[in-house]
């Protein structure tokens, strides 16, 4: 049944690369433990999570009045607004803008809406320097590579591999040690910000009453790409807006405990504009490009749930699939859980893009970590329905389930395949099990048994107990 | 012998009917030591889930709504599966919103239990007097955990059992990678899945995993028997009815 086509290699491929395990299994081992500590920590987590979503439910549903308020009031604190309907037109005027006022050297703190619309490869074809300054995003760029988780970019690499790549761009002696790395990153991107003429930054929260923007980090380098440089241009997918300043009390909290376990991100920046007059801190420009590319047609459709996503990655981490196969085998700007229900939605195009809601077991550990309780298994559910509907469906698969299908609602036939199935097993089975099956079945007994059926069903059992029981004079 | 107030129609389940009867048996007929007048339609096959989860909205529909005919006014639904029962109280919902049939599913959902659940939340029952000498350990099933929040049904049963040691199992509450078609159609990850639950049940020297689906046992045993472990995967309903011997 499987389809020699791109996402089953890119599964194979994540599956015996063992160094990719071995950083995956530290990671997400790591982020896991620390997230059930940080929740079961917290006095009245359940609450706190149904608040998140309301808040996040109430924002969703009056995208309508609260964006325009996000944007007079960014422009009433001086500040610009760009409405980009999708990457091309967010594209066009950062560049332009970067054209405009000189820019010729750009740093950039974590942003997935900047990876989503290919930004820097659109900066560097415009002949722009652009360094990425969150340390995950740095050692990826120098990999020439992509995020492969929504919080923690480099995931999949191990530090020895972050040692390779330090030595061969930076000129760092080997290390296994985590500070020197880190030192050495510091050295080189401390300079990149001095000389930056224009900070790209992404949106944790747009505040409507107030037009703040929300960032939160750990590194302080969002801190620094953010007020060092003359331009500040921040990338805020539409639906990550909270109405009020107070709606941050909350988001906050289970933000960061759902994201790495903490209380609290180490940097939480409130960034209204640009400098004031007299001022001596903050960028000359402030520019928000809110962007759509696709989610308006998300919104009020069987998948709008997806957009209350606060991309914590906590799904990711705790989902068995993303555990074992990685980021970068979804193939998508955003992977795990959440990625299965976007990909296919925010990028049409990929031609297995279906495939993803169909690499999971539906075990749900998605839903139960998600801060506002997205029931993700459910929009994976309907993506397949969809699916099905759009006539993907294996040829194999759609005549198992047409021949289940007749099975499971005609008894006679029911019971007729189950004798055959019987008579087959008495052949085939050894000691009460297979050890192989031919196609498509073979996929199971490649590494497993599967049980024979024994001669008597449940309801000839039954049937017998019954009789037995009524014999005995009961 | 068993003529008590309490009614119930026992949904075996196609998997159960079909490969593992004696799950069935020891399900049912523990509910009849219960007291429990326990009724089995001979025409209930299926909840549909196979198609459902594949995505085959029709097919499933069409499954379904046989087998909610087939359970109107039948009185409380007990199946000795957290994923069929979930499939019934969670996911019929959704199959059968805006259709002639939905004010009956959500009926059916409020009077559909899993087996265990049924024992311990309705009857009350938690020791059901059976013994097993030997270390066991209990994986939870993921349909059952998260969808209808079981899991301390089964440990309360399994610690009233007599003779037996009962051993946390590590990550309990992680897939073991069956996810019905998913187990063939993504099979590599399925099984790598399947080699972190098979470790984790090692590390415990149990002589019994027990589980509550026989959808995830089929997926461990086949695991643990292509290893040819000395483990053995069962059903809780079978180490409650003294099914498993001693080994």
């Amino acid at each position: 049944m499987t389809q020699t086509i791109a996402f089953y290699d890119r599964v194979d491929q994540a599956l015996h690369d063992t160094a990719l395990q071995t950083a995956l299994n530290r990671a997400t081992t790591r982020f896991v433990g620390n997230r059930v500590s940080a929740i079961s920590a917290l006095c009245e987590a359940d609450r706190l999570r149904d608040q998140a979503r309301a808040i996040r439910a109430y924002a969703l549903a009056h995208l309508d009045e609260l964006l325009p308020q996000l944007a007079a009031n960014v422009e009433a604190r001086g500040g610009h607004v760009c409405w980009a309907s999708d990457g091309e037109e967010a594209r066009r005027y950062i560049i332009e803008l970067a054209r405009a006022r000189g820019v010729r050297s750009i740093v950039k703190s974590k942003s997935m809406a900047s990876e989503e619309i290919h930004l820097n490869e659109a900066l560097e074809h415009a002949g722009f320097e652009v360094v990425e300054t969150d340390l995950g995003e740095y050692i990826i760029q120098l990999a020439g590579e992509t995020p492969s988780h929504i919080i923690a970019p480099a995931i999949h690499k191990t530090r020895e591999q972050v040692s390779a790549l330090f030595e061969q761009h930076l000129g760092m002696p080997p290390t296994t040690e985590v500070p020197p790395m880190i030192r050495t990153a510091r050295q080189a991107l401390r300079q990149r910000f001095l000389r930056a003429d224009m900070g790209i930054s992404g949106v944790n929260f747009g505040v409507a009453d107030s037009g703040a923007i929300v960032i939160v980090e750990n590194e302080g380098n969002a801190r620094l790409s953010t007020t060092v440089p003359r331009i500040h241009v921040a990338i805020m997918g539409i639906e990550r807006i909270v109405a009020r300043l107070a709606d941050l009390g909350v988001m906050l909290q289970v933000l960061a405990r759902s994201a790495t376990g903490q209380k609290l991100s180490v940097y939480t920046s409130l960034i209204c504009g640009p400098a004031r007059p007299g001022e001596e801190d903050g960028p000359e420009e402030f520019h928000l490009v809110l962007l759509d590319n696709g989610r308006s047609r998300i919104l009020g459709g069987q998948y709008a749930e997806s957009l209350l996503c606060i991309r914590c990655g906590a799904c990711l981490n705790a989902c068995p699939v993303y555990q074992a196969i990685g980021g970068h085998a979804y193939g998508g700007v955003y992977s795990g859980p959440i990625g299965a229900i976007l990909t296919p939605l925010l990028q049409p195009d990929l031609p297995d893009a279906y495939l993803l809601p169909q690499a999971s077991s539906l075990c749900g550990a998605c839903q139960e970590v998600c801060p506002v309780r997205i029931a993700i298994p459910d929009m994976l559910l309907r993506h397949r329905a969809d699916a099905v509907r759009a006539g993907k469906a294996h040829p194999v698969e759609k005549a198992a389930i047409r021949g289940y299908t007749l099975t499971m609602t005609h008894p006679a036939i029911y019971r007729a395949s189950g004798k055959a199935a019987r008579l087959f097993s008495r052949i085939l089975a050894r000691k009460g099990r297979f050890r192989r099956l031919p196609p498509p079945l073979h996929l199971w007994t490649k590494q497993r048994d599967f049980p024979a059926p024994p001669s008597k069903t449940f309801r000839e059992l039954w049937a017998e107990h019954r009789k037995q029981r009524s014999q005995n004079g009961a | 012998m068993t003529t008590g107030s309490r009614r119930i129609t026992f949904f075996a389940t196609c998997i159960v009917d079909q490969l593992y009867p004696t799950v069935g048996m020891a399900a049912a007929c523990l509910l009849e030591q219960q007291g429990v007048n326990v009724d089995v339609p001979d025409d209930l096959l299926c909840c549909g889930q196979m198609a459902f989860n594949a995505g085959f909205r029709d097919d499933a529909y069409t499954i379904a709504g046989r087998t909610l005919e087939v359970l109107r006014g039948k009185g409380d639904v007990v199946l000795p599966s957290g994923s069929c029962a979930a499939m019934i109280r969670h996911l019929y919902h959704e199959l059968f919103a805006h259709t002639p049939f939905a004010a009956a599913a959500d009926e059916l959902a409020h009077r559909t239990y899993e087996w265990s659940e049924y024992l311990v939340d309705v009857i009350g029952v938690t020791d059901v007097g059976a013994h097993f000498s030997g270390r066991i350990t209990y994986h939870d099933a993921c349909h059952g955990l998260r969808f209808l929040g079981l899991g301390k049904q089964a440990r309360m049963l399994l610690n009233h059992v007599a003779g037996a040691e009962v051993v946390p199992l590590p990550g309990c509450d992680q897939c073991c990678g069956f996810g019905g078609l998913f187990a063939i159609k993504q099979a590599s990850i399925s099984t790598a899945m399947l080699e972190r639950k098979l470790e984790a049940i090692e590390s415990t020297k149990a002589d019994l995993l027990v589980t509550g689906d026989v959808s995830c046992m089929t997926q461990i045993a086949g695991g643990l028997s292509r290893r040819q472990s000395a483990i053995r995967a069962r059903h809780l309903a079978e180490v409650l009815a003294n099914m498993v011997d001693a080994r």
